[in-house]
């Protein structure tokens, strides 16, 4: 049997995301009429099933990039493309996973995971037998009637993490989303995170100001000076093995030479980043 | 299970019972007051006299026309008030401009005592139940407005973001996420809003009207009939009770999603 054809030679593959020379200009808090860039010229693609995590001091505009990609914000200047289409208006091909608590507080956790599919046309009843597989896949079964408020962080986020992924998005775009959390959830929901990620490849870009945390996931660290004007000045490849364990993989000398390589650079821009917070 | 240590309160069962304690230590007092004539029983009435006219209203059955019409007009002034409110609020929520033009005129209306509306709404609407629905209206409609509008405005930007990313159109958006906020918002405002419109309608009624609880009232003063003035209000305050614990069961079916955190205010068990 033949294949279908390939409609791209191997290497020219559409990127599941593209970002071209982004700029995001805001009106400053002041209200005096000046502007504030949070980022500058910023231009990288994300390969379908890859993983991509952003680092860069705090304000650095990391999460205006994701905002970007999202379709939530229209940049000043620049594109972004997803699968080649450009993002204007919500990105139907991207789920977001928010630093802040997202969930719809008067719903049950079920009724959470379940919204997507209910946004897309599905029955209720559906949907929440639909959900209900999730909630088991990020260890919550039991908890289905719960509503946010009567669950831990930890669980709040397991919620959410099934809520953006129940859709199935092709490109998953996360911000900072344990950064809430205790260390030994943290790493547990890092895990959990990669195995579902393995399960099917989705394309990820992930957003932290933790270094460790983005070597140990990522296929590829991406880092961003500090603002304004943010732009983007290195790329590292991360070429450790996988299936990983977040908490071993650190304990591994690739791993620190790594770290050491990138915090090297990262170092200069987190001092930048604090000298100027301090000088306001 | 662990308590806090500094809001111990005796029991459920020990509160009702001081609770009763207190209603019949104002009777006892009352009783002794009128019965050794410190207070004239013309002025004062005594309470087995208000007793027993209020249990006799109840068993010849005169007092339900009256109270039936006084629940009527609140259950109206309360429905209107709150769809309207509801309504209006969306909209200024979501209209800028509307909300920005109006602002002035609203909170002047709202800061009028609606009292003074009574007449004129008796005199465009007549003596009859709808007078009495109307200046319930003007009091409820300001709640809900001004809660539905807080709603909606304060609706979690991440969440709406959320709901949006997850494929919400403005529909779902409308129905998942903006109105579950504002009823949030108007169910905690309900207690107030149910008073308000009982309000509206015994001050109507007590202004003009041919049946009601305040017309009872109204009547009773007109003779300096002190037991029935007493009897009147009695009654007025079973019925306002009997509704705020509807009321609280209504609220606590439809908010079972929020924390729990007034417990020790209102002693819900």
């Amino acid at each position: 049997m033949a294949e279908a054809p390939a409609l791209r030679p191997e290497g020219t593959e559409t990127p599941a995301l593209r970002l071209e020379g982004v700029t995001c200009t805001f009106p400053s808090p002041d209200g005096r009429g000046s502007t504030y860039t949070a980022v500058q010229g910023v231009s990288f693609t994300v390969a379908a099933g890859e993983f991509v995590s952003i680092v860069g001091p705090t304000g650095s505009g990391k999460s205006t990039l994701l905002n970007v990609a999202a379709g939530l914000l229209e940049p000043s200047e620049g594109r972004a493309f997803a699968f080649g289409q450009l993002v204007n208006g919500i990105n139907p091909l991207a789920g977001y996973m928010f630093q802040a608590e997202a969930l719809m507080p008067w719903k049950s956790a079920l009724e959470n995971v379940a919204a997507g599919l209910e946004f897309r046309g599905v029955s209720k009843r559906e949907a929440e037998e639909r959900a209900r597989p999730w909630l088991a896949r990020v260890g919550l079964d039991r908890f289905g009637d719960r509503y946010p408020h009567q669950l831990s962080g930890g669980m709040r986020k397991r919620v959410a993490l099934a809520q953006t992924l129940i859709v199935d998005p092709k490109i998953v775009l996360m911000d900072e989303p344990f950064s809430a959390l205790d260390i030994q959830t943290r790493q547990m929901m890092e895990n959990e995170l990669l195995d579902l990620w393995s399960a099917d490849r989705k394309s990820v870009v992930f957003i932290t100001h933790d270094l460790e945390e983005a070597i140990s996931m990522s296929d590829r660290v991406l880092v961003l000076s500090a603002g304004p004007g943010a732009r983007l000045i290195g790329e590292y490849p991360v070429d450790l093995e996988r299936p990983r364990d977040v908490a071993e993989i650190r304990m591994t000398p690739h791993f620190l030479d790594l770290h050491r390589e990138i915090w090297g650079q990262l170092r200069e821009e987190v001092l930048k980043g604090y000298a100027q917070t301090k000088l306001k | 299970m662990a308590v806090a240590r500094t809001k111990r309160l005796p029991s459920r069962p020990v509160i009702l019972l001081l609770q009763v304690a207190v209603l019949i230590g104002f009777f006892l007092l009352w009783h002794v007051l009128t019965a050794t004539n410190i207070l004239s029983p013309f002025f004062f009435g005594t309470p087995l006299a208000v007793l027993e006219r209020t249990w006799n209203d109840f068993a010849s059955g005169v007092i339900w026309y009256h109270l039936g019409i006084t629940l009527l007009e609140t259950a109206l002034a309360f429905a209107i008030g709150t769809v309207a409110g509801i309504a209006f609020g969306f909209w200024f929520a979501r209209a800028p401009l509307v909300s920005v033009v109006f602002d002035p005129y609203i909170k002047a209306v709202n800061a009028l005592p609606r009292v003074v509306l009574a007449p004129i709404f008796a005199l465009w609407l007549g003596l009859g139940i709808w007078s009495k629905v109307a200046l319930g209206v003007t009091l409820v409609f300001f709640i809900v407005f001004f809660n539905v509008y807080q709603g909606v405005k304060e609706v979690s930007p991440v969440v709406l973001a959320n709901a949006r990313m997850l494929g919400a159109s403005n529909r779902h958006l409308f129905r998942h996420v903006y109105l579950p906020s504002a009823l949030s918002w108007v169910f905690s405002s309900l207690h107030t809003a149910v008073g308000f419109a009982m309000v509206g309608a015994v001050v109507g009624e007590y202004l003009g009207s041919a049946a009601g609880l305040g017309y009872r009232i109204h009547q009773a003063e007109g003779v300096f009939d002190t037991v029935g003035v007493f009897s009147g209000m009695l009654v007025l305050t079973i019925f306002v009770v009997v509704i705020d614990v509807v009321v609280t069961v209504i609220e606590k079916r439809l908010l079972h999603w929020r924390p729990q955190e007034a417990q020790t205010t209102n002693a819900q068990g």
